[in-house]
């Protein structure tokens, strides 16, 4: 393209935001092609607005040339939420990311974003609050994209997810006006719209403000570590502390390779010889900590665990979690790529369906880990692999589809905090009927009648009428 | 034919209709048309599973009779359990009770529904798993949708663990920096002079936090004026310091029990576009609970 000559479409959105936050180099695009998964897009144009105003004419310049948008944040999805489909603008938030008002009192942070979730747990900590919601990328990703894939995170299990945390969100709506959906009093009139964005994908517009709850920190907190010979008696453990009546803050799970993994990447004296271990975080009251706790040991020493390491400090849990943490640090050093996978299964089917993930592994000759929110079913099958070898991927992406099958099979569903986006788009019929993609399609339309917004995301093509298509056209795995 | 399908049926496609639960909610949204026809959605639980913590039921049980058989297992769910209100009613007016300040909103104990549409089909929304974001989250837009959206059928909710002991305070002491003090208590009340306070969870701690809070022991709750309900900013619930009406506000929630009615609240214009475009989308010919507005 000549750089004097820019397109209507580059010249009108220059005009609108200005010339050195609109982008249109090769190499530019290339970066915006794709989110953390393994698919590919084309962006056209990437844009950075400043303020809601700038998003919104950055929108009206879409509608004015017909070109559909992508709401981008900070690009960790793991489902292609933010993968450019059909020469979208994409709509950066990168530079929105203050902080615009917290309130101690009320316990309420208004937040641009772009805003990265730690920065905002770090920025009240001295208020004695957090932003409870705590996805394994916290460090770098955004309270937009966070808002838009409804996250979750080891802590979710007693805090609830991204859902449960977000008051009101301002959202320029893809005909580009903006709307306040929500509101900080407990019961705003008409239908919970706020709740309906909410895990939206960027299908239903941009948000470009958000309120959010902050949760005071615990005064009481304990950290556990237990280790098992078996995957089977870790699974065990986690339906028996459920069963036990007990909502742990965190319940985590790592098996062996992970583990080993993990150690030699933090050396926080994960035990290497363990089959699995669990990571366990009670908090709240003292003597109600204390008590849960031993609930805690008893379940897993009643189910074998070896030891059960009690975290003695805030430099040892801080340890432990930095080990459960840096997980996806630690495979980057055993293979070159990975495909993360996100499933749910009902609790008390841990044990089978552990066995059948890894049986599918073993079957198709790929080396897998296990890290995940196992206190909420929340299955994170993790392939490490070398894409240049021959033939892997195919059998990557075969495991997967069996994997997903397999937790379908058990009673689960598709995805527990990473959404469905273009990765899952085609088995959303394995667990709805087509009456119940249509309902789905009827929100979409109510917000975006023209399908503008994030178009090819979430619902397969046809949703409104039941034909399904396959991986659309310009995306590529 | 399954319960479902039977409800299904009579709800149908064509003509006015209008589901009924117990009737302990029935003014909130204005009447409905007297021409609709009255259906009954089905009622029991169909399954609990006290591992899974999660219980499946019919939206016509009833809220007590349903944490009842989950009492048996230690657990309940966050629903306000008022006398006669049965679960579909409690979702589709969307009001919490008390216990709001630890037990969050109504609309998150809602993991599945399954709803009739107003063209007489059977939909489920969202899935049976304590956590899951497949698709659009339709739960939360049918809670407090006051089955202007479609009616409910049946429900998978999550369950709670009841607290080992749960003791009412109350006296004279400033309810805001109650707030503050007390590490998640399950309900501060305050009507102007009095603050209540609800203390659960171990016997230890609530006795801990009922030093700090330092009210004495009640019997529980105060009535609560039955006239309106307003909905308010936490930190605006400051302002009705010295008011003379009577009045009984959840502080830290924002929801004020009031004497005398409380005048309606008209969603920004933006909002009230959306508002009708989801229910034209959802009920193009507005037979469902017709006359009532979310
Ligand atoms: C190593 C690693 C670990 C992860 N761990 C977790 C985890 O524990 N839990 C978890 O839930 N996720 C996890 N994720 C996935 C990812 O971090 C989350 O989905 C996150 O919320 C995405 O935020 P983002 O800012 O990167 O959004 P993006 O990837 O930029 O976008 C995600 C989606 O949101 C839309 N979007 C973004 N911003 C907006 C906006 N302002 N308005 C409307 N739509 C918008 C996009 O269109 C897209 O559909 C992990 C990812 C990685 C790479």
């Amino acid at each position: 393209m000549n750089e004097k000559e820019p397109l209507p479409l580059v010249a009108d959105l220059q005009r609108a935001l200005a010339p050195d936050r609109v982008r249109v180099s090769p190499l530019e695009l290339e970066l915006y092609a794709r989110d953390a998964s393994i698919i590919a897009g084309r962006a056209e144009v990437v844009c950075f607005p400043l303020t809601t105003a700038e998003v919104q004419a950055a929108v009206r310049v879409c509608r004015k040339h017909g070109r559909p948008f992508v709401p981008r944040g900070s690009g960790t999805g793991l489902a292609g939420g933010a993968t450019p489909i059909g020469d979208p603008v994409v709509i950066v938030t990168t530079k929105m990311t203050r902080i615009l008002e917290v309130d101690a009192d009320e316990r309420v942070a208004w937040v641009e974003p772009g805003v990265l979730n730690l920065d905002l747990s770090r920025a009240v900590a001295h208020l004695g609050l957090h932003y409870a919601p705590d996805p394994s990328s916290q460090q770098s990703c955004s309270i937009g994209g966070n808002v838009a894939t409804n996250s979750g995170g080891p802590h979710c299990l007693l805090y609830g997810v991204t859902s449960a945390h977000v008051l009101a969100i301002e959202v320029v709506l893809p005909d580009g006006s903006v709307a306040m959906l929500g509101g900080l009093d407990p019961e705003p009139a008409g239908y919970d719209l706020r709740g309906a964005f909410v895990g939206s994908e960027g299908t239903m517009g941009i948000a470009t403000r958000i309120a959010v709850r902050l949760t005071p920190l615990p005064p009481a907190v304990r950290t556990l570590l237990l280790d098992f010979t078996s995957v089977d008696d870790a699974a065990a453990t986690v339906s028996g502390i459920i069963a036990a009546g007990l909502v742990p803050a965190a319940l985590e799970m790592m098996d062996a390779e992970i583990t080993r993994a993990v150690e030699a990447f933090v050396h926080a004296g994960f035990p290497e010889d363990a089959a699995a271990v669990l990571l366990v975080e009670v908090d709240g009251l003292a003597a109600g900590v204390d008590a849960a706790a031993s609930v805690v040991a008893e379940v897993g020493r009643a189910h074998g665990a070896r030891t059960v390491r009690v975290a003695a400090d805030e430099a040892e849990r801080a340890l432990l979690w930095k080990g459960r943490k840096s997980a996806f640090g630690a495979i980057a050093r055993i293979a070159p790529n990975y495909y993360l996978h996100d499933a749910v299964v009902p609790r008390t089917r841990l044990v089978e369906v552990m066995r059948a993930v890894y049986d599918i592994a073993r079957r198709h000759d790929l080396v897998m880990m296990n890290v995940f929110h196992a206190g909420d079913g929340n299955l994170h099958p993790l392939i490490v692999f070398d894409r240049r070898a021959d033939g892997v991927l195919e059998r990557v992406m075969a495991a997967g589809e069996e994997i997903i099958q397999a937790c379908v099979a058990a009673g689960g569903v598709l995805s527990g905090e990473h959404g469905i986006g273009l990765e899952k788009r085609d088995y959303m019929p394995l667990i709805f009927s087509a009456d119940d993609l249509d309902a789905q399609a009827r929100l979409r339309e109510a917000f975006d009648p023209d399908g503008v917004a994030n178009p090819e995301k979430v619902l397969p093509a046809g949703s409104r009428c039941g034909d399904l298509q396959k991986i659309p056209e310009g995306a590529w795995i | 034919m399954s319960a479902l399908e039977r409800f299904a049926a009579e709800v149908g496609a064509e003509g006015p209709v209008t589901v009924v639960g117990g009737r302990t909610q029935w003014d909130v949204g204005g009447a409905v048309d007297p021409a609709a026809r009255e259906v009954r959605a089905p009622s029991g639980v169909v399954e609990f599973e006290p591992a899974e913590m999660t219980v499946r039921c019919g939206a016509g049980t009833r809220v007590k009779e349903l944490d009842a058989a989950l009492g048996e297992h230690g657990q309940c769910v966050a629903l306000p359990a008022w006398e006669g209100a049965s679960v579909g009613g409690v979702l589709a007016v969307g009001r919490s009770g008390l216990r709001r300040l630890r037990l969050g909103p109504v609309r998150d104990a809602l993991l599945e529904a399954r709803y009739v549409s107003a063209d007489g089909r059977l939909i489920k929304a969202g899935g049976p798993t304590v956590k899951n974001v497949s698709g659009f989250d339709l739960c939360r837009l049918l809670v407090g949708s006051l089955g202007t959206l479609g009616f409910l059928a049946e429900v998978v909710l999550r369950c709670r663990p009841l607290p080992a002991v749960s003791r009412w305070f109350a006296g004279e002491a400033e309810p805001f920096d109650l707030v503050h003090r007390l590490h998640q208590p399950s309900s501060i009340l305050w009507d102007g002079t009095t603050t209540w306070v609800l203390l659960e969870g171990h016997p230890a701690d609530v006795e801990d936090q009922a030093r700090l809070a330092g009210l004495p022991e009640a019997d529980g709750p105060p009535d609560l004026p039955a006239g309106g309900r307003v909905s308010m900013r936490p930190s605006s619930l400051r302002s009705l310091t010295g008011r003379r009406a009577t009045f009984v506000a959840e502080i830290g929630v924002g929801v004020v029990h009031t004497a005398e009615p409380a005048s309606p609240v008209a969603a920004a214009p933006e909002v009230a576009v959306l508002n009708r475009r989801v229910k034209q989308s959802f009920d193009p010919t507005g037979r469902l609970n017709p006359g009532r507005a979310a």
